[in-house]
């Protein structure tokens, strides 16, 4: 789950992280004011997609006139970056922050490292970059320090990070304090990655976060109730929040077969096979070991709103999962549903998958069935085609 | 012979009264009545579920009843706990099926089981099965067959694919080994391909993988330098867009990690014989064997 900037900031600040005053924004109402009170600020649009100030969604104002100008610029845009998609994301927050005098930008960021199963803490002086285009032309300028999760981040991991920073004195103290806590703050809250570009020092020799990106385990949201709270919505694929509040792992792509599998590994696999047979796939959807009648049916719904959909392959391996029931499902959804004008391929394998396979013959529905994934692809892919 | 679950296991259900753990203690215990000898559900012992004696404690499973292997059905907030119950309990085996445990409690986990004699597989998946003798977790035993492969998977419906078509190829399994979705697991693909390797009856091995890390990688560099036998390899997920977690918390492309396409060639480079799709595996298998 990702959260605003904004958020972010409160965050760090909770965790005594410096970081600049802040004020939220949803109209041009009291922007003139606080950016008066500023002197000279940022406007920044509240969009969890990445790559704002390229896109234009964050701009500098010397001025308060400035300021109300980018304010009313930013507001309302449809923001796109490389994260977003062409018709990119609508803003509707911005936050205005002071326009500090910057001297040098560092990175700051901690993840888990899957290879090592600890948690690495990544520091570079490149800060203020796009941390992936410095991993790939100078990787030499990136630290990563390794913390032992049952030993915790000491205050020599500290006092590494800010080495790697190229710190002395007071700021390395600063920094290396600002690094323990932020771990602090990674395993308190469930983070699976914790991003600060850039901490900067300024002209006046003062230290700040000014910008963060975080995420959390989904798997532990659970027991982060304050973190729930900040989840916002509207920056989420309307399907997939709907999706989730029937527990379905659905997740939007671009193309135009829709498809329904039950297990991750052979959703993803369908995928892949919608593709290699010429297809586009419209989405990822797992329905689980549960696949009863009713989450068949609201599956079914999460697909046939994407106006891109042509077509709907179902594969099914009956493992717990019984394939007469599935049936059911399919059957008993396109029913409730009405007509469906698609081309629909249904492929059941395993249990009971013959008993399942008879109830689709006997029904009225308009359908193809396959024996294999390789078939079921190529026939959908074909169907859509038409 | 087989690997992991052989003659000698004697499994306690960790979480056997709740639905899930009921349920598949009922599917185990058709497949081999003998196998399941206990359950543990703490502030629940002294009960009997269908004829297996419940107990509070791993430890007192241990006890009474000489269980050496232990498969965890408990919801995710209680599953790390269950694992580290059964490792100071030092069974030699736990198989977690819990999907959707924290990250950080699977971090700690494996941190605390660093010096331990047990080896963890999961969590989130299907378990292990060696067709004949015993069954430990929820994969459909019918389409299991007595044979000479063996397979390796993070995902379990894939896995099913597979056992299907190698049964129907008439090659059939030693043993099956969903080492789960996540991306701190137990036991990576590296870990089952060695024991594969020891044991005289596998005479080949089918190693199902996805996008994100690199632990398929691992795996087929040590069997480029070290396995002589057929090996059979595919992936899933190559079409998935980077940055998006694919139902599984460890199917995503990160930073650093090959993409689908480049873990393909990695794997076919080191002499697997890759399949486009699934539907294939069987037949590929098969080629090795005319």
């Amino acid at each position: 789950m990702l959260i605003h900037e904004y958020q972010a900031r409160d965050l760090f600040a909770q965790y005594n992280i410096p970081v600049t005053e802040r004020k939220v924004f949803e109209s041009i109402e009291g922007v003139k004011e606080y950016a008066t009170e500023l002197g000279q600020c940022v406007v920044k649009a509240q969009v969890h997609a990445g790559g704002r100030g390229k896109g234009g969604g964050v701009k500098f104002a010397p001025t308060p006139e400035k300021a109300v100008e980018h304010a009313n610029n930013i507001l309302g845009m449809d923001l796109v970056t490389h994260q977003t998609g062409p018709e990119g994301c609508h803003v509707s927050t911005i936050i205005l922050v002071p326009g500090l005098d910057i001297a040098k930008e560092y990175y700051l960021a901690i993840t888990i490292d899957r290879a090592t199963q600890c948690p690495y803490i990544i520091a570079s002086t490149e800060g203020g970059m796009d941390i992936e285009e410095v991993a790939e032309s100078t990787p030499e300028k990136i630290a990563k320090i390794k913390v032992d999760p049952s030993a915790g981040c000491w205050p020599y991991i500290g006092r590494k990070v800010a080495e790697a920073l190229e710190l002395e004195g007071k700021n390395a103290r600063i920094v290396a304090g600002i690094a323990q806590n932020l771990y602090k703050m990674f395993i308190e809250k469930d983070c699976s990655i914790v991003e600060v570009n850039p901490l900067v020092v300024t002209e006046q020799d003062e230290v700040y976060a000014i910008d963060g990106k975080v995420n959390f385990d989904s798997n532990a949201l659970y027991r982060q109730k304050d973190i729930v709270a900040l989840r916002d919505e509207k920056e989420e694929e309307p399907l997939e929040v709907e999706a989730s509040k029937h527990d379905l792992a659905y997740i939007k792509l671009d193309g135009n077969v829709a498809c329904m599998v039950n297990g991750a590994g052979l959703a993803m696999a369908t995928m892949d096979m919608i593709q290699i047979s010429g297809g586009s796939p419209a989405n990822f959807l797992d329905v689980g070991g549960t696949a009863t009648p009713a989450r068949v049916e609201e599956a079914f719904r999460i697909l046939l709103k994407d106006p891109k959909v042509e077509g709907i392959l179902i594969n099914v391996f009956g493992g717990i999962v019984r394939c007469d029931l599935v049936a059911e499902g399919v059957i008993t959804a396109v029913k409730n549903i009405g007509n469906i004008d698609l081309p629909i391929v249904i492929r059941l394998s395993g249990t009971n998958s013959t008993e399942g396979k008879a109830l689709l013959a006997e029904s009225d529905l308009t359908f193809e069935t396959a024996d294999s994934l390789n078939e079921a692809a190529a026939k959908i892919v074909a169907a859509v085609k038409k | 012979m087989a690997i992991l679950v052989t003659e000698k296991t004697r499994v306690v259900v960790q979480g056997i009264t709740g639905s899930q753990g009921a349920f598949h203690t009922g599917l185990m215990k058709e497949y081999s009545s003998d196998f399941v000898v206990a359950g543990v559900t703490p502030g629940k012992g002294g009960q009997e579920l269908d004829g297996t004696p419940v107990y509070n404690s791993v430890a007192e499973a241990v006890r009474e009843q000489q269980v050496n292997t232990s498969v965890i059905f408990v919801p995710p907030p209680f599953a790390a706990d269950a694992i580290l119950e059964a490792v100071d309990a030092e069974l030699d085996l736990v198989i977690c099926i819990t999907e959707g445990i924290p990250v950080l409690d699977m971090m700690k986990v494996k941190h605390a089981m660093k010096d331990s004699k047990t080896r963890l597989i999961g969590p989130n998946c299907p378990g292990v099965i060696t067709p004949g003798i015993g069954k430990i977790g929820i994969m459909p035993a019918n389409i299991h067959s007595t044979g000479k492969i063996g397979i390796i998977s993070r995902s379990g419906t894939l896995t099913y694919e597979a056992v299907d078509q190698i049964t129907k190829a008439g090659l059939g399994q030693t043993t099956c080994v969903g080492i789960g979705g996540d991306p701190i697991n137990g036991t990576q693909h590296l870990d089952v391909v060695k024991m594969f390797a020891e044991d005289p009856a596998t005479e080949g091995i089918v190693l199902i993988g996805e996008i994100g890390g690199d632990a398929e990688e691992q795996a087929a560099l040590w069997i480029k330098e070290n396995y002589k036998k057929p090996v059979v390899g595919f992936i899933a997920g190559l079409t998935a867009p980077p940055g998006k977690r694919m139902g599984h918390a460890g199917a995503i492309v990160g930073g650093g990690d090959r993409t689908g396409q480049e873990k393909v060639a990695y794997l076919e480079d080191c002499g697997i014989k890759m399949v486009q799709s699934p539907s294939d595996i069987g037949e590929a298998m098969l080629t090795f064997f005319n």
